[in-house]
């Protein structure tokens, strides 16, 4: 009963035998993949994968690819670093490339700051807010473009835990609210399973795994469910569980 | 080119509080109450409170700015006690109240306004024209890679060259008139302009145009919002370079012939050895240096503030 998208709706993305190479290296490898309007996707793997490549592909920011792709509706696009432009407040960094008078842009840069909590920062500088509050305002220029698809690439990876945390709950939140699909690129395992309704394994530029995270939402860490989706990912990507190591040690008898 | 991640912003921030707390006043001022309860402070909190009191109350306890016009106001006294005491006659070196004297006459007389305004206008026109044209070379190979190389290596070679060595070539083409000492600062100011723009250009961070290509941006917006913003640093460092240049530019081709302006008094005081108007006049270019230099900041502090801020925070 997880299922907050429908499978049967034409997919926002299709994506079919995507390759890409960078000069003779290949990166990614027949990749194929349909995401549903309103699913949430984590793709896990490890650094060198192919995630960024993939994702970048599906924002439209290369070219390069070979495959066909197909994305329906409007993308945005987030970034590691929270990427705002120094020299533009919070709130026209928030509009920024969107069309309209002053006082528009203004007002709908206000209603995206009001919905992740950052009404009071409007007016500052970029370089005066702290890490959390940065990804905030960025969160804040995806959402001002009632965006179908929400590409994200490692938003929280620069996060301390509890702001990591804080941030998990308001995107999926904001999620929850605005039905827009999401490709979450993360290294992070459980945050993958907290948030997402699949999770895409990708290893050396090809999907290793891909597979639906079952339980209720919100997820609990100590759910059966849990902890089958992250040992399973964490298989997929060939780390040694040590959860699993000291419950064999409990097991053994003194 | 100093458009980083907002990362190390807020590490920098976090850094400047725990210095700041780190500092031992506050520390000192937050016992009082627990002292009184205890009884006689410590010998280590009382020599810190009397330390305290003594910078409270210190009669030098005067402003950084006061401290510097200070020690200039301590060097104009001994300078004309100097000349009271007969250690420096007029002929070598005026007294600064000869100086004034020299002032106040000549704009009695009606020269000093006129020969200020003469100059002035000579280096706002070289500046106008010369940053024009270095801003237009700059864009072109700021923003195209066959501009750069059409223009870089030519100005280049120009600018290994010392700009103020062109003078003879100068003044066989624009004659001894205006023209050479428009031309003169105009060319001067050129180079910095040019270099500093481009490479302010070239060192915007290209992650922020990928955010535009993510945000719908076209290529003006991306001038108008990303470019420009991002180069306007490094401009703003080229056009404080070229007011010197600028003024240095004025005082070399002011010597050659002038008809006019502060050039032109100090060659009068030159001929007559008038040490008084000769310093005046050097007084008053330094003063529209320090001016026009002024107003440059106060454009940068306006323009930055989006730095500025931060910095001070």
């Amino acid at each position: 009963m997880n299922s907050s998208y429908s499978r049967n709706a034409t997919p926002v993305v299709q994506l079919r035998g995507l390759r890409r190479a960078f000069g003779t290296r290949a990166v990614l490898h027949d990749i194929s993949l349909d995401i549903a309007p309103g699913e949430f996707l984590a793709v896990v793997g490890q650094s060198g994968c192919g995630k960024t490549t993939l994702l970048r592909a599906l924002g439209g920011l290369d070219a390069g690819f070979d495959g066909q792709l197909d994305v329906r509706g409007s993308v945005a696009f987030g970034f590691q670093d929270a990427r705002l432009l120094p020299w533009v407040s919070v709130w026209e960094n928030v509009v920024f490339g969107i069309e309209g008078t002053r006082a528009e842009r203004q007002q709908r840069a206000l209603q995206a700051l009001a919905a992740v909590g950052l009404t009071e920062h409007a007016q500052a500088w970029p370089r005066t807010l702290s890490g959390g509050e940065a990804q905030r305002a960025a969160l804040a220029r995806s959402l001002v473009r009632s965006p179908a698809l929400l590409l994200l690439d490692e938003p929280f990876g620069a996060l301390d835990a509890l702001t990591r945390l804080r941030m998990h709950a308001l995107l999926h939140q904001l999620w929850g609210d605005q039905g827009f699909a999401v490709v979450l690129v993360t290294h992070d395992v459980e945050e993958a399973v907290l948030l997402a309704d699949r999770i895409a394994v990708l290893d050396r530029g090809r999907i290793a795994d891909l597979y639906p995270v079952q339980g209720d939402r919100p997820r609990a860490r100590n759910d059966r469910n849990f902890e089958a989706a992250r040992s399973r990912a964490l298989r997929g990507l060939g780390v040694q569980d040590i959860a699993r190591t000291v419950e064999a040690y409990e097991e053994t008898p003194t | 080119m100093t458009a980083r991640g907002d990362m190390d912003g807020s590490v920098l921030m976090t850094k400047l509080a725990s210095d700041g707390s780190a500092e031992p006043f506050p520390v000192a001022v937050q016992h009082p109450v627990e002292n009184i309860q205890i009884g006689l402070p410590s010998w280590a909190e009382r020599w810190q409170s009397v330390a305290l009191a003594a910078s409270a109350w210190a009669p030098v306890r005067i402003g950084r700015a006061a401290r510097r016009s200070l020690v200039v106001a301590i060097l104009l006294v001994l300078w004309q006690a100097a000349s009271w005491f007969g250690l420096l006659n007029a002929q070598t070196l005026a007294s600064p109240a000869e100086v004034w004297a020299a002032g106040v006459q000549l704009l009695q007389s009606g020269e000093l306004l006129p020969s200020i305004w003469v100059s002035l206008r000579r280096v706002v026109e070289g500046l106008l024209i010369g940053v024009s044209i270095g801003s237009v070379l700059g864009l072109i190979a700021g923003l195209s890679r066959v501009g750069e190389e059409i223009i870089d290596a030519p100005l280049q070679m120009l600018r290994a060259l010392p700009f103020l060595g062109l003078l003879p070539l100068l003044i066989v083409w624009l004659g001894i008139g205006e023209g050479i000492k428009v031309g003169l600062v105009a060319i001067g100011v050129v180079f910095p302009i040019y270099l500093n723009l481009s490479k302010g250009i070239r060192a915007v961070d290209h992650r922020y145009a990928e955010l535009a290509r993510t945000c719908g941006v076209g290529r003006r917006g991306l001038l108008r919002w990303i470019i420009l913003p991002g180069a306007l640093p490094a401009f703003l460092v080229g056009l404080r370079f070229s007011l010197g240049i600028a003024w240095l530019s004025l005082v070399v081709s002011e010597s050659i012939n002038a008809q006019a302006g502060i050039g032109y008094l100090i060659q009068q005081g030159q001929q007559f050895l008038q040490t008084d108007v000769i310093v005046l006049g050097l007084v008053i270019y330094a003063l529209l240096g320090l001016f026009m230099e002024g107003f440059v900041r106060l454009i940068e502090w306006r323009a930055l503030r989006w730095r500025v801020e931060f910095t001070s925070a």
